[in-house]
């Protein structure tokens, strides 16, 4: 864009720095000039004083210096700040005039140029004539200069130029061209710089000089005008402080002034600038609250300060351009390291901006709307002699005219007639994006998104008002969806409506008909007049012709897109448009159930499909399928305008393709499912509906899933939380609110109508053939076909299970570790309905524990669903726990052949082996037989008879057997010795015939054998009679391989008399025996104890008496004297 | 007085709106909404405070031209917001404190009422609509 009025002149908005002319250097012809020249321009950094250098001629003209002005006394100005002050001093007015001059301190023709460069400072002093500007010279040397005060011709000859030339000895440096060349020029531009400075300081106690001479009556603009040039040289003098100070000043100033409608323009420029010029400061400071702070002031200050009401558009243009000129002084401080937040960034600076441009915008459009007739005046009176203007803010045709009344009313009104159409030709709407696009810029930084969307939403609304319609199209369209997931109806709708707008005037249709379905959909906040408007429009559209105009158009862009309406009619192409509607709130409003989660396979698959319209007038579909994920069902899920009694339809009524507003329309569908898609899920993929008809145009509303849309998911959240009561409404019609969807469902196969019972005697016992009837009777009407079983074990349970569980259907013979755990498929035939029929199964347990045992059985059956036949599979499986338990208990005991129990027996001597069978079977065993089987070292002592042949045990008793063995010595063996096994032969008392014996082998335990020194046993009768002898005889064996000496003493008992040796000590040869014979008399009858024998081993210290009397009887029984015999015996005795 | 008084749901859609009738009703639409921007900024800078020493008032959201916006959260995240005449010195910030006080108790009031179902726009509430009403600036 080309500046406009409004833009801020280039000088105002630049840094001022210190101007400084170089002159007497050829940059073009002469290398070391251009050299010295670069070294002052090139690498211009932060770090650099603030100076710019200009090139200039030495007999160059410098602006004339007008005539000191003695008294104000009759001076009036004209204006506040002549147009060209600023560039004057930043541009023209040097600070510094330099004059390069080649010349060595050894020069042999010395005179001749110390006087010409005496004439070259003459030359530029003549110019400058008038003016405070310093004037310094540069020798460019050849020859390195020697250290100050060492050369004394050179100091004897730079006095003498200074003379020549007038000139302090501080204005004469001397530039040795030579290697250092930018460490000279920065010296050089330091020293420069520092009388760039002094000029600065004096122009301002010149300028303050002025002040005395002023009086307040008729020099108001001239305080204004001295501050500003005061803060202005302060500025160029990097005095920012005191510029900020007398800007300050300035702007107070400027608000002082009295204010008319004629200067108020000017007034309002000047405070502008000042406040600009301030604000800049601030920031530069980094004190930006003092910036927003004046910023504000300065709006509130100048907010109400109009004008002339017929230009009062020129009041907000100011307006904006003061908020854009700060934003954009804001968004360089970011730049330049200042942060910024959320409520307080540049964004809102240029929003405020392009606000102001819209009312510009509007006011224009009021004010300048000028009949075509009205030409532009002529001569222009906006035109100048110069071309610009003399004071900023001043109208041109009444330039430097101070008086308030206004002398020429018919020039007053050319004039502004000329402004008026002038901003006629404003393109408002470039300037409006422009500043709404550098809003979104920085709202989208600050975290902003709302306010992003709205200033999103305006630039929409200015393109179309700019006629760029498409992209007016793609800012609304990002924006909408936003505005929709938040709930923001009103919004949308708005917005909605602008893009209708755009979409007709472009003669967009697809983008016309999706717009039109959301404004007529419950999302939209339009009245129902509005409403029936685009609904009838919609309609019109749908039956290929064109729609009415919206409202508010543009006349122009109407026509022309009415011609663009009709070229679409008589375009043939596709006309079938299909619109996604997850992504918005459309005016039908869609909804699937299928009755059930789960349908049987034999009954027909029934959903609905429900309808509802919200726009207000009704509305004809033409068509309306349901895809499903298996397409073959598809269809038969279509209700078409064409068809003709469509069967699966419930709404036979007429108008079933017509929904009316608010109404719910329910449709209901049945279908049959395939056999194949029995364990399927069948879901509902898209729901489609056509409205209008191919001939013509054609709208696919496309649902994904089973219905719902962008509001529907919260509507339906609320629904789920009300627990308001719904009023009762006639049957057949439901509340929308309370339908949920349900968009998919199960095929699951057909209930069987068999019984299968199972028949068995529980637990079942440790390996034997446990016996399970399956009873299976058909309940169905027809026959059945391939009816199987499938019985076992049941899968999923332990892997150890698996391996000691087998299953056969041959009990006769017992079965091993090759048959299965599970029987799968066995086919049983076909049974008739009410037939029954029996199946023995066996199985067999290796282990304890419960197991799950499961019996499946599948057939086939022909059956029709809605006239249609269809086979069947149907299936029934019962499972059932059976425990398996050990048929009885095996105890093993040793005991002595006295009975008494065994920890270890001895070697060679007899013991007994003692079995107990104790059934834990509920139920009767029958014990076939039973067997020992000794291990190699045991012997028996007499034969291995079985005892409990063919014996029966009922639950808790129990069989015992007695075995008398003999262990021979065999040494220490660890662990002791192996046994052998126990067999016992058994099988269920109730078991038939056929059925397998099943053999239980035990394993006895180890014995431990152990060896004695000396055996002893007794020889004596069963019992003994009081008074009647009883011979004793003991044997004592030696069984070790040392002669044994043995001390033998009997004790005497109260209950005997005794003979024989009471007392004695003898010696035993190894392998020996030695007899022992007493003669014992009993006394008492009764169980009686013997005179014990007390043996005591002399090598043996271990062996005790303990010991013994395991091997020798402890007492006797001994019977009373019978009658008869008392006599006979007394005569014996 | 407020020029425009909004109750905004927790999911940020408008629960009750109502803005003085002379004006354009969409620009305050379009201001409440922004404002959220502010308001969801300011509750997630607060998040980690204690709940017990939380405010509920959020203060000036924004400054604009013409208008003055505050904000107010509840516990349970719904937001009252309240626009007022940028002109209107006497308002201070005490009083728009207890204006919204007096919102959020009036609030809560149709929160309890057992045909309101939580969630749904303020619509049949008389007792609300007065209140906001008198803390109206007054049309006559």
């Amino acid at each position: 864009m080309s500046p406009t009025q409004w833009d801020f002149p280039v000088e105002l908005c630049c840094r001022p720095m210190a101007f400084v002319t170089l002159t007497g250097l050829d940059v073009v012809y002469n290398a070391v000039h251009r050299a010295v020249w670069d070294a002052f321009c090139a690498n211009r950094r932060a770090d650099r004083v603030p100076i710019s250098f200009k090139v200039l001629p030495g007999d160059h003209e410098y602006p004339k210096c007008r005539p000191k002005r003695t008294s104000y006394e009759w001076y009036i100005p004209k204006g506040i700040l002549k147009t060209g002050w600023m560039n004057k001093h930043l541009n023209l007015v040097p600070a510094l005039v330099v004059v390069f001059y080649e010349l060595d301190w050894d020069e042999p023709q010395w005179k001749e140029k110390q006087s010409e460069c005496a004439t070259r400072v003459e030359i530029v002093r003549q110019s400058l004539q008038g003016r405070n500007t310093k004037v310094a010279v540069v020798l460019i040397q050849k020859k390195t200069p020697l250290p100050p005060g060492e050369d004394v011709i050179a100091s004897e000859r730079a006095a003498a130029l200074c003379n020549a030339c007038e000139l302090s000895g501080k204005s004469l440096f001397v530039l040795p061209h030579t290697d250092h060349l930018v460490g000279y020029i920065i010296r050089l531009e330091n020293a420069f710089y520092e009388h760039a400075q002094t000029y600065y300081y004096t122009e301002i106690r010149r300028v303050k000089s002025h002040k005395e001479f002023l009086n307040k009556t008729t020099h108001q603009l001239l305080f204004v005008r001295h501050q500003f040039k005061i803060a202005f040289f302060s500025e160029l003098k990097q005095d920012t402080q005191n510029a900020l100070k007398n800007y300050r000043t300035a702007y107070n100033l400027v608000h002082e002034l009295r204010a008319h409608e004629t200067n108020i323009l000017e007034i309002k420029t000047m405070a502008g600038f000042i406040n600009y010029k301030i604000c800049r400061l601030c920031f530069q400071h980094n004190t930006p609250l003092d910036a927003i702070a004046q910023f504000r002031k300065h709006i509130d200050l100048c907010k109400k300060k109009i004008g002339s009401a017929e230009l009062s558009f020129e009041h907000d243009a100011w307006m904006s351009k003061q908020f854009q000129a700060f934003g954009d002084l804001f968004d360089e401080a970011i730049k330049l390291g200042l942060t910024a937040i959320q409520t307080q960034n540049p964004g809102f600076y240029y929003q405020q901006a392009a606000y102001y441009a819209q009312e510009r915008k509007q006011l224009a459009k009021t004010l300048c709307n000028h009949e075509a007739s009205v030409m532009y005046p002529n001569p222009d009176p906006l035109e100048t002699q110069t071309g610009v203007l003399d004071f900023y803010g001043q109208r041109s045709w009444r330039q430097g005219i101070l008086s308030f009344d206004l002398s020429d009313p018919e020039k007053e009104k050319v004039g502004i007639l000329a402004i008026q159409l002038k901003e006629r030709n404003v393109v408002h709407s470039e300037i409006i994006i422009t500043l709404l696009s550098n809003a979104v810029a920085q709202f989208k930084k600050y975290k902003c998104p709302r306010m992003k969307s709205h200033l999103m939403v305006q630039m929409g609304e200015e393109y179309y008002y700019a006629k760029d319609y498409t992209k007016a199209l793609k800012l609304l369209d990002y924006v909408m969806c936003d505005y929709r997931s938040e709930g923001w109806w009103t919004l949308l709708t708005s917005v909605l409506t602008t893009a209708l707008k755009c979409s007709y005037l472009m003669a967009q249709l697809k983008d016309y008909i999706t717009y039109s379905l959301e404004l007529l959909g419950r999302a939209s906040t339009l009245k129902d007049d509005q409403k029936s408007r685009i609904e009838k429009n919609l309609i019109n559209v749908l039956m290929n012709e064109s729609p009415d105009p919206e409202p508010d158009c543009d006349i122009l862009a109407v026509k022309t897109a009415q011609k663009l309406w009709a070229d679409r009619i008589s375009l043939a192409g596709s006309n079938i448009f299909t619109i996604g509607v997850q992504d918005f709130v459309p005016f039908v409003q869609c909804k699937a159930k299928f009755h059930a989660p789960s349908f049987h396979v034999d009954v027909p698959v029934q959903f609905d499909i429900y309808l509802k319209a919200d726009c207000p007038h009704p509305i004809r579909f033409s068509k309306l399928c349901v895809s499903f994920n298996n397409q073959e069902y598809n269809q038969f899920c279509v209700i078409e305008e064409a068809s003709k009694a469509n069967e699966v339809l419930e709404n036979l009524t007429q108008g079933k393709m017509c929904l009316v507003p608010g109404k719910t329309r329910k449709l209901l569908f049945k279908f049959v499912a395939k056999t194949e898609d029995v364990g399927k899920k069948i879901e509902i993929t898209s729901v489609d509906l056509a409205l209008g008809n191919e001939t013509g145009r054609c709208v696919v509303l496309n649902w994904q899933g089973g219905g719902g849309d962008a509001a529907s998911s919260q509507e339906a959240l609320q629904a789920a939380r009300s627990f308001k009561r719904r009023p009762k409404l006639p049957d057949n019609e439901v509340h929308w609110d309370s339908i949920i969807i349900q968009a998919s469902t199960m095929i699951i196969s057909r209930v069987p109508n068999i019984s299968v019972h199972l028949l068995h005697e529980p637990p079942a016992l440790t390996n034997e053939m446990y016996c399970l009837v399956v009873t299976v009777q058909s309940h169905e009407k027809t026959q059945i076909r391939d009816v199987k079983l499938t019985a076992g074990l049941k899968p999923g349970q332990d892997a150890n299970l698996t391996q000691k569980t087998h299953v056969t259907l041959h009990g006769t013979e017992l079965c091993d570790e090759s048959y299965p755990a599970l029987l799968t498929d066995i086919p049983v035939g076909d049974l008739h309905p009410g037939e029954q029929l029996e199946k023995m199964l066996y199985v067999r347990c290796g282990t304890v524990g419960s197991r799950m045992f499961l019996v499946y059985v599948s057939y086939l059956i022909n059956t029709t669903v809605e006239e249609k036949e269809i086979v069947c599979k149907c299936h029934k499986d019962e499972t059932v726990t059976i425990e398996t338990v050990f048929p009885f208990d095996v105890a093993v005991k040793f005991v002595s052949t006295k009975f008494e129990h065994l920890e270890r027996v001895y070697a060679d001597i007899p013991f007994l082996l003692m079995t107990d069978l104790l059934s834990a079977s509920p139920w009767a065993l029958t014990i076939v037989s039973s067997e020992l089987q000794l291990a190699p070292s045991m012997t028996t002592v007499d034969q291995l008879e079985s005892q409990v042949d063919n014996v029966i045990l009922q639950t808790g008793e129990s069989a015992s057997e007695c075995f008398c063995l003999q262990c021979p010595s065999l040494g220490n063996i660890e662990g002791g010795v192996a046994t052998g096994h126990y067999i016992i032969s058994w099988k269920r008392t109730s078991a038939m015939e056929n059925i397998p014996i099943i053999t239980t082998v035990i394993t006895l335990p180890h014995v431990i054998v152990e060896n004695i020194p000396l055996h002893v046993n007794a020889d004596l009768p069963s019992f003994g009679r009081v008074r009647e002898s009883l011979p004793v005889k003991y044997h004592l064996q030696n069984k070790t391989d040392l002669v044994q000496d043995v001390e033998i003493s009997v004790e005497p008992s109260d209950a005997f008399m005794f003979s024989g040796l009471k007392q004695i000590r003898l010696r035993i040869l190894p392998g020996t025996e030695q007899e022992m014979l007493y003669n014992f008399y009993p006394l008492m009858a009764g169980y009686q104890q013997l005179p014990s024998l007390n043996i005591n081993l002399l090598r043996f210290p271990n062996f005790t008496n303990q010991l013994l009397r395991r091997f020798i009887p402890t007492s006797i029984f001994v019977k009373p004297q019978g009658r008869l015999m008392d006599d006979t015996s007394i005569a014996a005795a | 007085m407020a020029v425009c008084i909004a109750v905004i749901a927790k999911e940020n859609y408008p629960l009750y709106i109502r803005s003085t009738p002379t004006e354009n009703e969409l620009k305050f639409h379009y201001m409440v909404h922004t404002s959220l921007d502010v308001v969801d900024e300011k509750i997630s800078a607060m998040g980690k405070a204690l709940v017990d020493q939380r405010e509920l008032y959020l203060g000036l959201l924004y400054p604009t031209e013409d208008y003055k916006v505050y904000g107010y959260v509840t516990n349970s995240k719904v937001k009252f917001v309240m626009v007022v005449d940028s002109s209107n010195t006497a308002l201070r910030d005490n009083e728009i404190r207890s204006m919204f006080r007096k919102l959020h108790n009036s609030y809560t009031d149709v929160m309890c009422n057992p045909f309101y179902n939580p969630g749904d726009r303020i619509q049949s509430s008389r007792a609300f609509d007065n209140m906001v009403t008198s803390m109206m600036i007054q049309v006559c």
